[in-house]
């Protein structure tokens, strides 16, 4: 009885809702950098994921607790000894250019495309035996072996469903189709001014009834961190998504009338400061040198000056946002002393340790200020090493750093965004998004990979909870700061934000309430 | 005919620079630390070596650097500019697709310092030590020593925040769709505070040229022996004075010109405008070889094409330097 009240309340909420969303309005957001290209399965950074999360979608979508969310796939079942999963797929999807969205779509898009293209989603893909169209509506994926995350790599920008009958046989990053990008979502594409802005218009056919509610998108390209805010002010756009802006500029912005923020929507990326500390060599090789750079740093008066009051100071390598977190570990707070003490134990010589900032604004580089200067305070020689971002990108590629700012995504799971960072085998030269700073524990090795494959989250968290404790010790890399990147827009705009990639995953319930 | 030599002449010449600064660019980008598939892999947030691998292939970037010049240079000489994997288009299609927004801004702030500069000089000369004359110099003093970035950005606070007269950025209306007379005017309002901003201090240029020039030419010998001769005080104006006086102004009327393409990065930036200097600016920022070339390239002929023009203004403002040049 009790059940059955529930459900008639959350339906009457449901209509209640439903009735109060308007039709029609335009939506001017800013994107920056201009996307390269809005080919969702080729390119996924940022830039990309914002403007094609409304052309592209994947089977599932995640709420702001991370649970998933019907999308592409209506429905999904586990099977109990978790090798088997089993998608129904909606009815009546069509792509763009008016083509049935069918099974064989997705085992192309997984099975054959991203597989070549998309080396994240590639490392979970090893997981997978076989991927079968069981029906025109009916996928399954059939595991080697149980992998925890696994309903997590769903999302759109990990694992995009891109037409079979347009890609299959060509070569896909020249397939001219690119330019012209077609998927299932609440918009479609319709112009690209380079260096101006990206014009997306309704889908009419849209397998939702009456949705999306708004009529268009303007995706509009401003370089520079000042005009965008200007833009703002001035009312030419309506959304800054979450870093579009200095971080000095949101007070101001939010405190406008009629404007609101929100930090939600950064959930499943969970942006995880670090610093990486060069574990091969030099000052920071010793595990007492790093854990005074933990003690050394004054991480809450970064947070409340540097970032505005934004963000959380990070205990260890898995944020608070995401699953499996643990806030058993020791704890480094601001104590100077504690620092000189460890860098008298760790012999160091006064050799200079070089900085290096992430190239991505202003914030960025008063960070790097603010280490130069605690580290200064307790007797270590410091000098920041100024690059651009493809100088940056070089530096690490070449483990040519002691220490260098940077932020990872966590992608909902420590098995898909935390655990790389930190795996003997993930050391390789040449790529920035592996474990750069040259860490190696067998033992640890040996838990994170226990942790992806055990099964139920009682068992997970037990093993993650030990592998916090345990590295937070070490300190391999430096944790900083879980950061915030509010979404600023106008009050009217309803319904930005409501999954964990928030802005990213498509404006198909955003509405303008009159 | 002498000049019709002098162009060719100067057009040979310009094919063998054209090509040096080709080969020489082409050297100094590669210098520079980190490359393009390091920057396209770190923009994804995830990349493994195979990725990164895949990606070098692509962009020709496993060859020995001979071969890489080899195949851009025979490209450049069919007018291939290569493919911008950044862009994801033709260098060329996209060089010509910025060009025009570019060109349109940077004549129009060339266009009105010329002029404005010219005339404002002319007439501080005319009434030299007096208020009107104080008053222009010191305007032009106040431009030549502002920095472009914050003319800009005050230009910005004051017409488009505050006023609200002039739009902040952006070449269009976005969405508007205006056609005609409409959007002669919408691209006129937009164009008002860049091209300002890229003109002032080129106009405070030419505008103490012109009056420094003027004053100087003036008290020459040349001109009191036409004043001996009797002529009129018009004549010995413009044929005399102003002509003379204007040859400082012509050369570095060429230098800016030869800017017109390279040289608006920062005003870009700021105003979000469309065109090359920003296209340069996101393409040397992601290693974007091949644009960067091409925009090099571009840049180049244009300082070549608009130095041979300065020559002819030259020879047609003074003949005597067109005899000096054949003898």
């Amino acid at each position: 009885m009790k059940k059955l009240l529930t459900a008639s309340v959350l339906t009457i909420a449901a209509a209640c809702t439903a009735q109060a969303q308007q039709q029609g309005g335009r939506l001017d957001i800013v994107v920056q950098p201009e996307p390269p290209s809005l080919m969702l399965g080729l390119v996924n950074n940022g830039p990309t994921q914002l403007v094609a999360g409304d052309i592209y979608e994947s089977l599932l979508r995640y709420d702001t607790d991370l649970n998933p969310q019907p999308s592409l796939a209506q429905s999904w079942e586990v099977s109990e000894d978790g090798l088997t999963y089993t998608f129904t797929l909606q009815e009546g999807v069509l792509w763009h250019d008016g083509e049935s969205f069918t099974a064989d779509d997705v085992v192309f898009s997984a099975d054959v495309f991203l597989r070549e293209t998309n080396p994240r989603l590639r490392v979970s893909l090893e997981y997978v035996d076989t991927i079968t169209a069981l029906d025109d509506h009916t996928v399954e994926f059939k595991l080697r072996e149980p992998f925890g995350p696994f309903l997590g790599v769903f999302e759109a920008g990990t694992m995009p469903m891109v037409p079979k009958h347009i890609y299959e046989g060509t070569n896909y990053s020249e397939n001219p189709a690119n330019n012209t990008p077609i998927g299932t979502g609440p918009f479609k594409f319709e112009e690209w001014v380079k260096g101006s802005y990206i014009h997306l218009v309704k889908n009419e056919d849209y397998y939702l009834d009456g949705q999306p509610y708004l009529d268009e998108v303007y995706y509009r390209v401003v370089p520079d961190a000042a005009s965008r805010a200007v833009a703002f002010e001035n009312g030419e756009v309506d959304v800054l998504p979450g870093g579009s802006v200095e971080n000095w500029d949101v007070p101001r912005l939010t405190e406008m009338e009629g404007v609101c923020s929100t930090g939600e929507g950064w959930e499943y990326f969970a942006p995880h400061a670090l610093a990486w500390l060069n574990n091969r060599e030099g000052p920071t090789a010793s595990q007492e040198f790093r854990q005074a750079i933990m003690y050394a740093q004054d991480r809450e008066f970064v947070r409340d000056v540097i970032w505005n009051g934004f963000g959380t100071v990070a205990t260890g390598p898995i944020s608070s946002k995401t699953n499996f977190y643990t806030d058993e570990v020791t704890q480094y707070d601001y104590d100077p002393e504690k620092a000189r003490e460890l860098i008298e134990a760790s012999g160091y010589d006064g050799e200079t340790v070089r900085i290096l900032p992430l190239p991505y604004g202003e914030t960025w580089q008063r960070w790097a200020e603010a280490m130069k200067q605690n580290l200064d305070e307790v007797g270590v020689n410091t000098e920041i090493v100024a690059t651009d971002v493809a100088g940056w990108n070089q530096r690490l590629a070449d483990w040519d750093f002691d220490i260098a700012y940077t932020y990872l995504y966590q992608y909902g799971d420590p098995a898909l965004g935390v655990s790389r960072n930190y795996l003997a085998s993930n050391i390789a030269k040449g790529s920035q998004w592996n474990n750069v700073e040259g860490y190696e524990n067998p033992a640890l090795d040996e838990k994170w990979a226990e942790a992806a494959v055990a099964v139920g989250a009682d068992a997970r968290q037990a093993i993650y909870t030990d592998i916090q404790k345990e590295i937070v010790e070490d300190v391999p890399v430096a944790w900083l700061l879980e950061i915030e990147f509010p979404t600023i827009y106008r009050c009217e705009i309803k319904d930005l934000v409501t999954t964990a990639i928030g802005v990213n995953d498509g404006l198909r319930d955003a509405y303008i309430e009159e | 005919m002498a000049i019709l030599t002098l162009i060719l002449g100067r057009l040979a010449k310009a094919v063998i620079t054209l090509l040096a600064i080709v080969i020489l660019n082409f050297f100094l980008i590669h210098a520079a630390p980190g490359d393009p598939a390091a920057v396209l892999a770190g923009e994804t947030g995830a990349a493994d070596e195979i990725y990164i691998q895949q990606l070098r292939e692509r962009f020709g970037l496993d060859q020995p650097l001979h071969v890489q010049l080899g195949k851009y240079v025979w490209g450049v000489l069919h007018l291939d500019l290569g493919f911008s994997y950044r862009q994801q288009m033709p260098v060329l299609d996209l060089i010509l697709d910025r060009l025009p927004a570019t060109l349109l801004l940077t004549m129009t702030a060339f266009g009105v310092s010329l002029l404005l500069g010219v005339i404002l000089g002319l007439a501080a000369a005319a009434r030299v030590g007096k208020w009107t004359d104080s008053m222009i110099t010191g305007m032009a003093l106040l431009f030549y020593a502002t920095p472009l970035y914050w003319v800009a950005l005050m230009s910005v606070l004051l017409f488009s925040v505050q006023l609200e007269w002039l739009p902040a950025f952006g070449y269009e209306t976005v969405g508007a769709d205006y056609t005609g007379i409409q959007m002669v005017l919408d691209r006129l309002k937009h164009l008002v505070l860049p091209a300002l901003t890229l003109g002032l201090f080129f106009m405070a240029v030419y505008l103490r040229m012109t009056r420094a020039s003027l004053l100087e030419v003036s008290q020459m010998d040349f001109v009191k022996t036409a004043r001996a001769k009797g002529l009129s005080e018009n004549i010995i104006r413009r044929r005399h004075i102003l002509r003379n006086a204007l040859l400082p102004v012509v050369t570095l009327a060429g230098l800016q010109a030869g800017q017109l393409v390279g040289g608006a990065v920062l005003t870009e930036t700021v105003f979000a405008w469309p065109g090359i200097g920003r296209l340069m600016f996101d393409s040397l920022a992601a290693r974007d070889y091949n644009t960067l070339l091409g925009v090099f390239l571009v840049s180049a002929a244009m300082v070549i094409f608009f130095n041979i023009v300065t020559d002819i203004v030259y020879r047609l403002i003074d003949p005597r330097i067109g005899a000096g040049a054949a003898s």
